[in-house]
């Protein structure tokens, strides 16, 4: 059970116990006081042809797992797999040809965009960067990608001042499908943008995957959107990954209290049912991941924790279909599935024995643990 | 029974720039009441921020003009001087803005920022203020406010600084707090929080707030009324149910359809408003929404008046169609569904 999660498709990527730790330096020797856990072991694959939603709070260490994929970072432990080779530890030279095959898009499309370079230039630098045609076919090729995202083959000549926030993203999708990638981290694309034009900004991102079977990573806080572009939603809690689920199933089966505490956090455009449905509202801030707290990472904002969560971190656990949690007190999960259940060997935190699986409650369901105010 | 606080009648804005006019805002017209909450919904340069901004006298420069009238308490605050307006603005109304990182001061302590809100408006001593402030941090949730007062902006997190930013515009307990869109730059969760707080405070301080945002499904927690601007004017005014479960404007329907919700099945496409609000220098003609709304007709090239076409009081909208035909028409687009070409 190395890679259970894959559905269909072969691995595109695959990231295997990844720890990306940032140190912090201190004084006139600029020694190492503390480090900053911003991915601490996170193991998951993303298929061809998939789009797998990466979802958590800011900071939450979403974004950094996302750039060590693409290796913009290079990972402080652990393996990455692109397309069949280790990419985790390869220098600078050897990354350069597979730069082509994995691209970016950026969440601000204003800080993204460089304001001296016109729109052509901007799409076509990658092209040139990696020798790709002459001046006249790159710039052929550059009209073509205007009118695939969206915007006429007259933008050529423009700066980016001149757009509105949606066409800008347009842009950077733009010069992202340059070198035809196969892999698309899209990091926030939509976040900065208005309601009604994030739409239409995921809506182009769903016909692009169709024409040019892309395999996406689409990193967001908000879970509305990354509904209809995944297939596959991988949440994260301060480092950690704490729930994969295939999309749908999420949201109608969420195991992991934080994933039901972000879901119902999304605002209901329903005032009846906005009135009418419980609201978790999550105390406090995301802890500091220079020192995460002990046990699951998420006990002290969790309306269920008891005892044992604040002093064993809970091993990611299998519950059938592809979907994995780590919680001691799993919700939406059944006893005859929970005496079935195994932890999922690439995921169990060392300390973590047997004793540190889901056990049955001997309810049906977690209980919200009362607590003093 | 209700105090009206605020009175906005035919408010227009022009900014004069080296391209031409830019008309940001068109003829504004609504009331506030005492413990309100009234939302003002619209995409980028529907003019939702420039109204807001001219309440307070932010958008007044040379190359500005204005016209109607903004009433609170028997004053035309557009025609307010300088001086006088600088004792309503912060004391009796109070802003909070989008970007909690750029709207506090870097090398001042947030409680600092505090206390000089409210020894700017009041003759209190700095001890009394900075018990103020501490007490403030503590009702807007700020945990461990004692020591937390005397910390930089850039100690605290995103959700924190806008906190702080809210505890400040309450300082003086002002009778309106205009919060422009205070939770865009936030987290859900942080963003539920905040949404949380502002109606809380609403019910404690009995004031009332105008809350602009883009996203209508933050105005479905939080107003009671909801006003739906589009290119510098209203295209839509009403109850928030009138709003939600009988919108008369296609634009309304179009922001209604393109919110991704969790509540209902997943649809194939995602609804979107297709094309780009209009540019405000050169505003279509007639009904500016027309060039994309997919239900426009002939008639829809003069301007629809904003008045009352449904049977609900104060419900008033932007539109030609006849009521019978919208209630026909607007179910897909609501619905999400994909745009049915006509």
């Amino acid at each position: 059970m190395t890679e259970p999660q894959t559905q269909n498709g072969e691995a595109l990527v695959q990231v295997q116990n990844v720890k990306k730790y940032f140190p912090i330096r201190k004084g006139v020797l600029s020694r190492e006081v503390a480090r900053v856990h911003a991915v601490d072991d996170v193991t998951l694959s993303v298929a061809e042809g998939e789009t797998l939603g990466l979802v958590g709070e800011s900071g939450c260490g979403k974004s950094t797992l996302g750039r060590c994929i693409v290796r913009l970072l290079e990972p402080t432990d652990g393996e990455i797999v692109f397309d069949g080779r280790s990419i985790g530890k390869l220098g600078a030279r050897k990354l350069r040809p597979l730069r082509r095959e994995m691209q970016m898009i950026f969440q601000d499309p204003y800080a993204s965009l460089n304001p001296r370079k016109r729109v052509g230039t901007i799409i076509s630098d990658p092209m040139r960067i990696h020798g790709i045609g002459d001046r006249k076919e790159r710039k052929q090729k550059v009209e073509d990608l205007l009118r695939t995202v969206g915007l006429s083959p007259e933008h050529y000549n423009r700066f980016p001042h001149e757009f509105s926030g949606g066409q800008r993203q347009r842009i950077g999708v733009a010069r992202a499908l340059a070198l035809r990638p196969k892999l698309i981290v899209a990091d926030e694309p939509v976040s900065a943008l208005d309601v009604s034009i994030q739409a239409q900004m995921v809506n182009l991102l769903e016909e692009l995957q169709d024409e040019f079977r892309l395999t996406y990573l689409f990193i967001a806080h908000d879970l509305g959107v990354v509904r209809h572009v995944s297939d596959r939603i991988a949440v994260m809690y301060l480092g950690k990954l704490v729930e994969l689920s295939p999309a749908e199933e999420l949201y109608s089966r969420p195991i992991m209290p934080y994933t039901e505490a972000l879901l119902s956090a999304v605002p209901v455009p329903d005032p009846d049912l906005a009135e009418k449905r419980e609201r978790i509202v999550l105390e406090g801030d995301v802890p500091s991941p220079i020192n995460p707290p002990s046990g699951c990472r998420f006990h002290p904002r969790c309306r269920y924790a008891t005892e044992i969560c604040s002093q064993v971190e809970p091993p990611l656990v299998d519950y059938g279909n592809g979907h994995l949690a780590a919680c001691h007190h799993p919700l939406n999960v059944d006893k005859e599935t929970l005496s079935r259940v195994q932890a999922s060997a690439a995921h169990t935190p060392e300390a973590a024995d047997s004793s540190a699986l889901p056990q049955d409650p001997g309810k049906e369901r977690a209980q919200p643990v009362p607590r003093p105010d | 029974m209700a105090q009206q606080l605020l009175e906005v009648n035919g408010l227009k804005v022009r900014f004069a720039t080296e391209d031409g006019t830019v008309h940001a805002v068109d003829g504004v017209d609504f009331e506030l009441e005492r413990g309100k909450v009234l939302g003002i919904v619209g995409e980028s340069g529907s003019g939702k921020s420039v109204t807001a901004m001219t309440l307070l006298g932010l958008t007044r420069d040379k190359n500005t003009r204005f016209e109607g009238e903004v009433l609170y308490k028997d004053e035309n605050l557009l025609e307010l001087p300088e001086s006088r307006l600088r004792d309503v603005r912060g004391a009796q109304i109070a802003m909070i803005f989008q970007d909690p990182m750029t709207s506090l001061n870097p090398v001042y302590t947030v409680g600092d920022q505090i206390i000089e809100a409210i020894t700017t408006h009041e003759p209190t001593g700095k001890k009394e203020a900075r018990r103020r402030a501490v007490e403030l941090l503590r009702q807007v949730g700020i945990p461990n406010a004692q020591s937390r007062v005397d910390d930089y902006p850039h100690q605290f997190s995103g959700g924190m600084r806008q906190r702080a930013m809210i505890a400040m515009a309450l300082s003086c307990n002002p009778d309106i707090l205009i919060a422009d869109e205070p939770t865009t730059a936030l987290d859900v969760t942080i963003q539920a929080q905040i949404l949380e707080l502002l109606d809380r405070l609403r019910a404690d301080f009995d004031s009332a707030v105008i809350l602009i945002t883009h996203d209508l499904g933050v105005v479905a927690e939080v107003a009671d009324e909801i006003v739906v601007m589009y290119a510098g004017r209203i295209v839509e005014r009403g109850s928030k149910r009138d709003i939600f479960y009988d919108p008369q404007h296609p634009y309304t329907w179009g922001l209604l359809g393109s919110i991704p919700r969790l509540d209902r099945p997943k649809p194939k496409k995602l609804h979107s408003i297709e094309g780009t609000p209009p540019s405000l220098i050169n505003l279509p003609q007639g009904c500016k929404f027309r060039p994309r709304c997919p239900h426009a007709f002939e008639k829809c090239f003069e301007e629809p008046e904003l008045k009352n076409r449904v049977d609900a009081k104060g419900h008033l909208d932007r539109c030609w169609l006849s009521v019978d035909d919208k209630r026909g028409v607007r179910g897909s687009t609501i619905a999400g569904e994909e745009r049915v070409v006509a």
